[in-house]
This record gives structure tokens, C-alpha cells and sequence, in this order.
């Protein structure tokens, strides 16, 4: 690009370098020769004088003299270090010797040339530096760019149960602790760890989800581990597992409380020396990833019954977040509602802007079993059925508006009971569509039934 | 009316007016205004460095301002012999003051003669010419070009000035048009 144009069209991108040298004519000298080539350029005679100019903002490159009165170039250069680690630092200097060449260039400088220098090569170098930090920059910004990217802003939620999981989330994100995140099914327990793992350290690395409730036993290893060549039947070539690809960043481990005993022991043994072997494989790979599990069970009560191992629990049980029922934070369900509005009035291109008092009312009140996701599927199925501008109640799924008037009473397990059973019956025993009135899915009601004891009736003939 | 911008080329050189012509010639066509010559003895014992045997170029602009003492619009140009260097540097082929009114141009290390090859007459006066150019480009505000072929592309070795032309690029040009005038 024409650098003169850049000048006309007030290019805000002109590199910018501040020369440090006690002599007059060397910071005159250069101060012309890079203002020639387009550079917007300051100069300062000393030390004291350069960190005063580098408070106020960066510089793409620094030129440095060594032997000033005061501070030196040395004692400069890590003082300016302090101020900005990525401060592309080049000595030009007349008293040049090895030891300090190579104790600048081990501190960090990006290179080191004894005056007087060929014009070409000081404008080599300065290219070269210059193209250095312009890639430093742009990796500073991409980096920022992900940050806000992956950054979670899908929790919605303004009640102080909320706020405090937000403060909790963001307490543990800084850290690499593992969490546990406990809650009902549909409480939005993986949005939580995504928003853990897009606030951390790790969030350049990907977070890597594993459905311990949805694969059997031998799936899930294999899910987990990765298979060899042959492994089994059908293992026709190498596959990475779980663990390897979150290498670097967060395995996130989704209904830790369904796994078998035997990949329990593998999964302790991973996470005590962070090596394991694929499937069928005998090189020991090496991991770092950070853990945050969840689970809709009690798993003190599993661990009680023998079905979790109690090392285990202890392992990722260390920070802990609960995560409220939605029926306990009935505050937040206008703000839901509204956000699930927005989203699929924009997906579905329709003029909703939100729901009608009767039908907010109708909303609120429901008890929720199915927390977020029930809501989230409520609020999608009213959208396609009703019309602008607002949802009414007979747009809201029948059940919803049978439901409110309900009372159930007892523990909050006799609650379930009862609605899981009342649910089941009117849809005799139609799993599928029982999984789907609850909205929950296909294994975690054949949990609940198993934990319930409910029995399918007898056939009628 | 504006006053049209004025040239003034300060020979110190060696080279006789015959070949200064092709130097003026050039500097009249990219810039479009009159160009005078005028003899000049440069006083280089104020800027000679003995150690390093050349002439600090900063030190000549001075002496040329304060002898002229260029009014407005009039831009000097020396033409000289010696080995020119600004401090930091080993070497400079010239020197100008951006924006302002002197510059100054070293035919020294533009001869083959310097590098160890063949003379060559046309060449050396195309590079003379170029660098003039460049030089005074710089008086009339023009930065370093990254255009290939601009006569205001940066040269830090010979080779670069032959390949580049004796012309201001369009865009440079578009600047020349629209800078506030100096």
C-alpha cells in the first residue's frame, strides 16, 4: 500500500517507534530516517525520560542505546519488560561486546546491531521486528476475539440464587479445580461448564463433552479412550478418544452417575496420573485437561448402594455447584421466557415480541419438572402455533395449562413420583412419548422408573 | 494566486552543467516547475568525521540553509562528491528535510567505479537523477514509497536504484496534488 496514502487518509496502522539514545544527532538522525519511511516516531534522551513516554502508550519498537548516563540500555530494557511484555526491544549501540549481546537477546530483545549499521540491513531489521510484533498483536487480538466468542452469555437468570452461581462460576473459572455441577435434569448443567470453561485459562482449547448416560459400558470406553486398529469388531482404524482430544482444555463428564464400576476405575486412574492407553493399545499417552462433571442423581445415595465408588466421588467432588430447579426461582421465568422468545422469533421470522399477562401468568406458576429445557420446548412449540404479536395461553402445550392448577405435595421425590407415574399413564407406558412430555431423555426415565420401582401394567385383553 | 515552488540546484559536484541538465530535466518533469542552477562550494571541513573519513550529511543542510536562506517556496538541492553518512548509519546517499527546504545528494557511491565493475556514464546519471528526485520528493512532503518501481521507494543499495523508475507513482502524485503546499 502506498505509504503516502496512508498519510492522506489519517492511517491510524503507522507503526510507531520510539528511539532511546543519549546523543542528539543519533535521535535526530533516526527520527528522520524513519519518519521518511512512514513511521510515526518519538525519541527520548534517557531512561527515566523513555518510561515516562511508554506510560502513556505502546510502541511497536523500541531502539535502544546501551551506554546512557543514568539508567543504561540493560536496566531499560527490563524496566520496559515490566511494562509490557511484548515490547519488541532492538539494541543499536557503539559498544557492542558479545556478553552484552547475549544478555540482551536472552532477556528478550529482538535483535542486536552495533552502529554504525548499513541502511539496509537497520531496515531489514526493523521490518523483521516490526512484522514480529504486528504477529504478536494480531495473535493478542484473535486471542481476545475467542475470549468473547466463547464467552457464555446463554445464562439467563437475575435471582440471587443466580447470582451467586455467576459468582461461583466465576471464582472457580480462574482456577483449574475440578466441579461438579448437581442439579435436575433440564437446570442448564452444561451451559455452566461451558461458561466455566470459556472464563478459564483453558478456553483456547476446546471443551470436550462425554454423555456418560447415553453409551453402554463398552461404547463409553472406548468414547473415552479411544480405540487401536482391530481393537474390537468394527475398529477399522485408530481413534482418538475423548480424553486425548480435550487435551489442553475441559472434558466435561454429563451424568457422571451412570457409568459402569470398571470405567469408573479406568476414569480415577486417568485422573490420578493423567495417562491411559487407547483401547487394545499399549502406548501410555499423557493428558492435561481439567474436569468439571455433572449429575441429575444424589450420588452420596449411589455411593452408599456400591454403584459409585466413593474415591471417585471424592475426586470430583471438590467444588461444587448446585443449580436451582426453576420452580425454586420463579423470578428468573419472565426473563427466560423473553429470551426464548427473542430467539426463536428471529429463527422462525416471526413478529413475537413476547406473551399475553394471562399467559405469563399461566407460565409462572407451572411447577416446571422438566426445568429450562420443558420451558425452552414450551416456549418453541408456542411460537410455531401462535401468532404476533403475543402468545396467548391456549398457544402454551395443553398439559401446561391443565398442569397450574395442580397441587402435589410430599418431598420433592414423592413430587416426581407422582407426575412421572401420572405421565407414563396417560401415555400408557409409550416411553418415547412420555420422554418427551417430561423432556427428559430415553435413559434418564428408564432411571427414574428403576428408581421409582414402577412397574409396567399387565396387558389388558 | 499561489507562488509556484522554485528548485534551486547547488552544484558542488564535479559533474559539468552538461550532465547536470539530465538532473534538472528530471526534477522539471516530475515536479513541474522552474528549476535553476547555481555553483556551490560546500565548506566540508564543518562536517567532515576524520575517523570515519566521510561527511556528516546534517551538518551540509545546515551550512546550505544558513547561506541561502531559502524563502518560501524555494527548495535547494546540493549536488556533491564526498561520502556522505548520517550517525548510526555507515553511509547515506543523501539527506532532506521532510517537508522543508534542503537536501542534499552524494554522487560518492553511485559510480560503478565504487563497487568494482565497469564504469558506466548512463547509468550513473540516471541514478544521479533518480536520487535527486528522491531527495527533493522528500522536500515536498513525499514519505518512503512500498510501490516496486516509485521513485520514492526507499534505496539502500545501488542495485535498488536502477530498478527502480524516475517517476513518482499516481498515488504519491495524487499526494503531491492535494498536500497543503509548502
Amino acid at each position: 500500500m502506498n505509504t503516502n496514502h496512508r498519510i492522506e487518509n489519517n492511517d491510524t496502522t503507522t507503526p510507531s517507534i520510539l528511539v532511546v539514545d543519549d546523543e542528539k544527532v543519533v535521535r535526530d538522525s533516526l527520527t528522520k530516517w524513519f519518519r521518511q519511511d512512514g513511521y510515526s516516531v518519538e525519541s527520548a534522551e534517557n531512561g527515566a525520560e523513555a518510561l515516562k513516554i511508554l506510560q502513556t502508550r505502546k510502541w511497536d519498537l523500541i531502539l535502544l542505546d546501551i551506554k546512557m548516563p543514568g539508567m543504561d540500555g540493560m536496566e531499560l530494557q527490563e524496566r520496559i519488560k515490566d511494562l509490557d511484555q511484548q515490547a519488541t526491544i532492538v539494541f543499536i549501540t557503539a559498544h557492542a561486546t558479545i556478553e552484552s549481546a547475549v544478555k540482551a537477546l536472552k532477556r528478550g530483545a529482538f535483535d542486536y546491531v552495533t552502529k554504525p549499521v548499513d541502511p539496509d540491513y537497520l531496515s531489514h531489521i526493523v521490518t523483521n521486528a516490526l512484522k514480529a510484533r504486528l504477529l504478536l498483536k494480531e495473535n493478542e487480538r484473535l486471542r481476545e476475539s475467542i475470549s468473547v466468542a466463547s464467552a457464555s452469555d446463554e445464562i439467563v437468570g437475575e435471582s440471587a440464587q443466580m447470582k451467586k452461581i455467576f459468582d461461583l462460576i466465576e471464582t472457580v473459572a480462574r482456577t483449574d479445580t475440578t466441579v461438579m455441577i448437581r442439579g435436575e435434569s433440564g437446570t442448564g448443567k452444561e451451559l455452566v461448564a461451558r461458561a466455566i470453561h470459556a472464563r478459564s485459562t483453558r478456553r483456547f482449547f476446546p471443551i470436550v463433552p462425554v454423555n456418560c448416560g447415553a453409551l453402554a459400558e463398552g461404547l463409553l470406553e472406548s468414547e473415552l479412550f479411544g480405540h487401536e486398529r482391530g481393537a474390537f469388531t468394527g475398529a477399522h482404524y485408530r481413534r482418538k478418544g475423548k480424553l486425548e482430544l480435550a487435551d489442553g482444555g475441559t472434558l466435561f463428564l454429563d451424568e457422571i452417575g451412570n457409568i459402569s464400576l470398571k470405567t469408573q476405575m479406568d476414569l480415577l486412574r486417568v485422573l490420578e496420573t493423567r495417562q491411559f492407553t487407547r483401547v487394545g493399545g499399549n502406548e501410555v499417552i499423557s493428558v492435561d485437561f481439567r474436569v468439571v462433571c455433572a449429575t441429575n442423581t444424589d450420588l452420596e445415595l449411589v455411593v452408599k448402594r456400591g454403584a459409585f465408588r466413593e474415591d471417585l466421588f471424592y475426586r470430583l467432588n471438590v467444588f461444587t455447584i448446585n443449580l436451582p430447579p426453576l420452580r425454586e426461582r420463579r423470578a428468573d421465568i419472565p426473563l427466560l421466557v423473553e429470551h426464548f422468545v427473542k430467539k426463536y422469533a428471529l429463527q422462525m421470522n416471526k413478529p413475537i415480541s413476547g406473551l399475553t399477562c394471562d399467559a405469563m401468568d399461566a407460565v409462572v406458576r407451572y411447577s416446571w419438572p422438566g426445568n429450562i429445557r420443558e420451558l425452552e420446548n414450551a416456549v418453541e412449540r408456542a411460537m410455531v402455533v401462535g401468532s404476533a404479536p403475543n402468545l396467548r395461553p391456549e398457544d402454551l402445550p395443553f398439559n401446561l395449562s391443565e398442569k397450574q392448577h395442580q397441587v402435589r405435595e410430599g418431598t420433592l421425590d414423592d413430587v416426581e413420583r407422582s407426575y412421572i407415574q401420572e405421565v407414563l399413564d396417560r401415555n400408557h407406558w409409550n416411553i418415547s412419548r412420555s420422554a418427551l412430555e417430561l423432556a427428559i431423555d430415553r435413559v434418564t426415565l428408564y432411571h427414574k422408573i428403576e428408581k421409582y420401582g414402577f412397574k409396567r401394567p399387565e396387558p389388558v385383553h | 494566486m499561489s507562488v509556484p515552488s522554485t528548485i534551486r540546484i547547488l552544484n558542488g559536484s564535479s559533474l559539468p552543467a552538461t550532465h547536470i541538465v539530465s538532473v534538472r530535466s528530471a526534477l522539471e518533469q516530475q515536479f513541474n516547475v522552474s528549476v535553476e542552477l547555481k555553483e556551490y562550494w560546500f565548506d566540508l571541513d564543518t562536517a567532515i568525521d576524520k575517523p570515519r573519513g566521510q561527511y556528516l550529511s546534517a551538518a551540509l543542510l545546515r551550512q546550505m540553509g544558513a547561506e541561502e536562506q531559502p524563502q518560501e517556496r524555494l527548495k535547494l538541492i546540493g549536488l556533491m562528491d564526498a561520502d556522505l553518512f548520517a550517525p548510526v548509519l555507515t553511509f547515506v546517499y543523501g539527506e532532506a528535510q521532510l517537508g522543508g527546504s534542503c537536501a542534499i545528494l552524494s554522487t560518492f557511491r553511485l559510480h560503478n567505479a565504487f563497487y568494482g565493475i565497469p564504469p558506466d556514464e548512463k547509468i550513473f546519471l540516471e541514478r544521479v537523477a533518480k536520487e535527486a528526485v528522491h531527495e527533493t520528493g522528500h522536500l515536498f512532503g513525499l514519505i518512503h514509497c512500498r510501490t516496486f518501481d516509485c521513485v520514492m521507494r526507499s534505496s539502500t543499495y545501488v542495485e535498488e536504484i536502477d530498478l527502480k523508475s524516475a517517476n513518482i507513482c499516481p498515488a504519491c502524485r495524487k499526494y503531491l496534488e492535494i498536500r497543503p503546499k509548502s
